[in-house]
Order: C-alpha cells, then structure tokens, then sequence
C-alpha cells in the first residue's frame, strides 16, 4: 500500500502547475547566471583574484565549467530551499484544504503509510530539483566555459583543485547538498502535518530557516551551545568537499546532524498526523 | 444472515476541547438495512459518522465494524467499506478517471481502467472521464463521489448528506441507486440527510439524534406506526367539523388552517371513525390527506 499510494503521490506531483515553478525558476536563475559570467565573467574573476595578483600570476582558463558550478551552487543553495518546500509544504495541508485527505483517510490504508509516502514523494522531488541543478550548473557549465583546474577562495585563502581531482568532489558535494535539502523537505511536510491550509507550511519553514541562520551567523555567546544543532549551520557543508584536505570529520558531523533532522521531523509528522482528528 | 450486526457503536462520546460533541450514541446497523441516520444541525450526527470511518478518534465507546473491533481491524474494515462524508472532494487538477483510479489504488482490491470506465458511465458521467474534475458541477463531482464510493464493490456504504445540493432530478437519481444497491446487491446503506421524506421513502431502519445523543432507535415503520397520524382535512363546514372533534374525540387535538382546512392529530385506528361521523352529521370532507409521518414524530421526538 506504501508503494501504491508513493505512486499516487508522484501522479499529483506531477500534475501539479507548482511542481514545475520551481524547476522552471532554477532553470531560469542558473541560465541568468551563465549569461551573466558569460558577458561580464571575466571582470568578475578579476574583481576576486585582484587581491593576489601581486604575489601569483593565473593562467590557463580560470573562468572553467568547475567554477561557474561552484558560483551557482554557492548562490542558489540559499534559494532552493523556497522552491522545495512551495512543492512539499502542501502535500499535506494541502489536501487538508482541499478536503481529499478526508477521502484517503477513509481508505485501507494507515495514517503512517499515506505521511511516509509524502516524505518519499518529497524525497524525490527534491532528488530531481538536486539533479537538474547539477547538470545545469555542471554539465551546461562545462559545455558553454570549458573544464580546467578549480580555484576556491576560502576562509584559509585560494585552494587550487586539479581537474581530474573535481568531479568526485561534486559527486560528493551535491550529494550533502541534497540532505540538506531533504532536510528542508521534511521540515515541511512536517509542518504540513500540523496545518490545514497550504502557505502556512511553506511561510512557516521560510521562516524557521531565517530565523536559524541569523541565529547561526549572529556572533553572541549565548547561541554558541546551540549553533552545531541547528540544520542550517550544515546547509553549506557541501563547500568543505572543495577544501584540501576535505575535513571528514566535519562533514561526517554535517552529515549525521543533518540526518538526525529528518528521522526526528519524519517521527514527529507520523505521531502528529496518526493523532489527528480529520475535520476538514 | 438478515440480522447480522454490520455496524455496532456503543457509549460513543467526543470531545472537542470543552465542547462535547458527542456524549452517548448507541445504534445497531444490520446486514442489507437502509439504515436513516437523523438529527438536527449539531446533533452529532458527521461526528458519529467520522468515528466510525477513523478519522476522529472517540474519547470513549466501542465502535464494532462486521463484529470487529474499528480500532483493532481498521484497514481490513476499510477495505469494506465505501463513503461519502458531507460532500465530495476531488483533486480539481486531476481528470475523473484518474481521480477514481487514484482512491481506487489505495482502496484494497485491484480496479481495472475498464472497470473505472463502467463505474463512470453507471453514474452518467460517460465522455467526461478525462475532463478535469475542476470543472465539473456540484452535481457532476456527487456523481463522481458515488462512483469513488462503489468501485471496490464495498459491503457497506456510509452516505452523509448524499443529495445536498443536488437538483430535483439528482435527488431521484440518488434516492433510486441507493434503493437498486439495496434491492439488486443487498449492500448495507447509512444515510445520513437532513431530507426526512428521503430517510421515510428509502430506509427500513433509523436513529435519532438530538445533542450527541441517541434518543430513538428501530424500525422506521413501527416507530411511525405507533404514532399518532396527522390528517388534513378539507371540509365544507369549520363549526360542525370541530364540534365533531371535542365531542367525540377528546384525546384529538386540531388546528385550524384557513376555513377549509383544518390539521387533526389523532390516533391512527380512529381516523375512519372521524370520516364516519363527519358525514354522519352532513359534513363534506373534500379531502383527507395524511402529512408526512417522519417530520412529526421527529419533531416530536426532538422536542420532547
């Protein structure tokens, strides 16, 4: 019945206008981007390197698919997380409104079944937000700039990557990316679980991400014991793939924080949405 | 099998924070009953009906569905049961077919697309099947519930205010499958409506429920039958008629409508002994028509 009703997610999923906003808006900013970096790219480069032209000397083609894969994933994995949850905040709540989550409820199959397939309809959606974001930033990149060695600039300065000691990174990198989005996914089927009307969800989890990032970044001692906890202190974890040598330790921390997220947010979904009284 | 308990609720009671929504309903649903689910607005009654679909957890009671425990048996209960809860509720983006083929895949039981094909065109929604659900009418989507509610060929159907704003000829529609699903599949059919004519013309049994109580219980025709009758009477002569009335049945009470007609209600065995005497003392009676039966007695039964 799991498989059966994930199924019927998907159908909903997909028929829906939202579902293709967000894909059609990530489209949209990345090709914005690459037409930027393609006009005026160069100026740009020259604006980050200007620092250390005096003490080294760049050649070869900076301006490579690898870098503008990282520009974009730096600039957009901020905003993804609205476009995720405009999808994922509603698979609840929004039958909650729209009253077919009394008709499910009155079928043959558990309340646990009908939350956990939303998670892995959510699940997926994300997956292939994840996946289109990649080959956008990756694969179109290095078709339009060409490949070459990775220059990051970092808390500790420049780190140059060798181009056959990228694509793993990546690999890896869109792979914390995308818990890290899940994380914000299960967020906001969670909150879906406790609403009954569709923005609700979606403005609540916008909000929880605000207000845990200006927590993270506000430099007050106070917070200090809290900050390694919150889900959006390991949102950029994906950046530490691109530091030499990768710091696993952190990012195994990232990874299992992260992780502890969804299985607690799943947990609390299922409880909530198993207690509720269906009255819409 | 005739008296097999399909449905069996005991001390059901609901809370709603400091409301009470239910306190105490009792009813016994038996196998092929038309059973008449009724109440006031308030009473309890979609507060009943979702309990015994599971989606509101009572505070107290037991709720037995096929002689098995609701709480206990939930899904395999379910996969029996087909409903329709004040009003149904579709995916607006999504065609006919490939809403009733989403219920139908969580329903229990395999359902072909040929079968979804047949359903809508027994419920008159043939050549919309791909039209998008958004678009229909209230009456096009009642239809369309009925389908989502007989496609897994359910034992029990629970049908909560079913013809709410149907037009006359849906209302028929509606009234005639519920009387074909009886008659021709013997199927167990819960009725709740606010239409007492409909729950009068098509139920064989019926409760009633006033303030999250059950106050009545049984058999529609015994209940009425043991009744007192209201006739309307249509006479060429107020004065004599009502004399007739105090003098020879004082346990009759009446109520003059205009100057022809007057309202009488009286025990049913002594309603041809007041058409005697009317016309034993020169009275004409140009009519004698009974009035709806159920609306009275459930007037009654509220009020009381």
């Amino acid at each position: 019945m799991l498989l059966k009703n994930t199924y019927n997610e998907f159908i909903k999923i997909l028929a829906k206008p939202r579902s293709y906003l967000g894909i059609g808006a990530l489209t949209l900013l990345v090709l914005l981007i690459l037409f930027a970096m393609k006009a005026d790219g160069k100026s740009f480069i020259s604006f980050v390197t200007a620092s250390f032209e005096q003490t080294l000397s760049f050649n070869g083609n900076i301006l490579n698919g690898n870098l503008i894969a990282f520009i974009i994933l730096q600039m957009l994995i901020v905003h993804i997380p609205l476009l995720v949850s405009l999808v994922t905040g509603d698979l609840i709540s929004g039958e909650a409104a729209m009253g077919t989550i009394r008709m499910m409820a009155t079928k043959p199959i558990s309340r646990t079944q009908i939350v956990l397939s939303k998670f892995i309809a959510g699940a997926v959606y994300t997956l292939i937000l994840t996946l289109w974001l990649g080959f956008l930033a990756l694969i179109v990149g290095k078709w339009i700039f060409g490949t070459g060695d990775l220059i990051v600039l970092n808390s500790d300065g420049l780190v140059i990557l060798k181009e056959q000691d990228i694509l793993w990174r990546y690999g890896l990198s869109f792979g914390v990316a995308y818990l890290a989005l899940l994380t914000i996914s299960t967020l906001s089927i969670c909150l879906s679980a406790f609403a009954e009307n569709s923005i609700g969800p979606i403005v609540s989890t916008m909000s929880i991400i605000i207000l845990f990032t200006i927590i993270g970044t506000l430099d007050v001692s106070v917070f200090d014991s809290i900050k390694p906890f919150l889900f959006t202190t390991h949102m950029a974890s994906w950046r530490s793939f691109f530091e030499d040598p990768v710091p696993w330790t952190t990012i195994r921390n990232s990874v299992s924080i992260l992780v502890i997220h969804n299985i607690v947010l799943v947990l609390i979904a299922v409880y909530k949405f198993n207690k509720k009284d269906i009255t819409s | 099998m005739e008296n097999t308990e399909i449905i069996k609720v005991q001390h059901l009671a609901k809370n709603f924070g400091s409301f009470q929504a239910v306190r105490d309903v009792s009813f016994t649903v038996n196998k092929g009953d038309v059973f008449g689910f009724l109440g006031p607005n308030g009473a309890g009654k979609s507060t009943t009906i979702r309990c015994m679909l599971s989606l509101i957890k009572p505070d107290n009671g037991q709720i037995q569905l096929f002689g098995k425990d609701l709480h206990k048996h939930r899904n395999e209960i379910l996969s029996k049961v087909g409903s329709i809860i004040e009003k149904p509720d579709f995916y607006r983006y999504l065609s006919a077919e490939k809403n009733l083929a989403i219920f139908a895949r969580i329903s229990g039981k395999d359902v072909s697309k040929r079968e979804i094909a047949e359903m809508l065109d027994f419920v008159g929604l043939n050549g919309r099947n791909r039209d998008k659900v958004g678009g229909f009418s209230h009456g096009m989507k009642q239809r369309l519930g009925i389908a989502q509610t007989l496609l897994h060929q359910p034992d029990l159907i629970v049908l909560d205010e079913p013809t709410t704003g149907l037009d006359p000829q849906g209302i028929v529609e509606i009234r005639n499958l519920i009387l074909r699903l009886k008659s021709e599949q013997n199927k167990t059919v819960i009725l709740s409506s606010h239409q007492l004519s409909e729950i009068e013309l098509i139920s064989n049994r019926m409760v009633i429920i006033n303030k999250g109580q059950s106050i009545i219980e049984g058999d529609v025709k015994e209940l009425l039958n043991a009744q007192e009758m209201v006739v309307q009477l249509e006479v060429n002569d107020m004065e004599k008629t009502m004399n007739v009335l105090k003098v020879g049945f004082e346990s009759a009470s009446f109520k003059q409508l205009n100057e022809r007609i007057i309202e009488v209600n009286i025990e049913k065995q002594l309603v041809p002994s007041l058409n005697q005497l009317l016309v034993h003392e020169g009275v004409e009676v140009h009519a004698m028509e009974p009035k709806r039966k159920l609306e009275d007695f459930f007037m009654k039964i509220i009020q009381s």
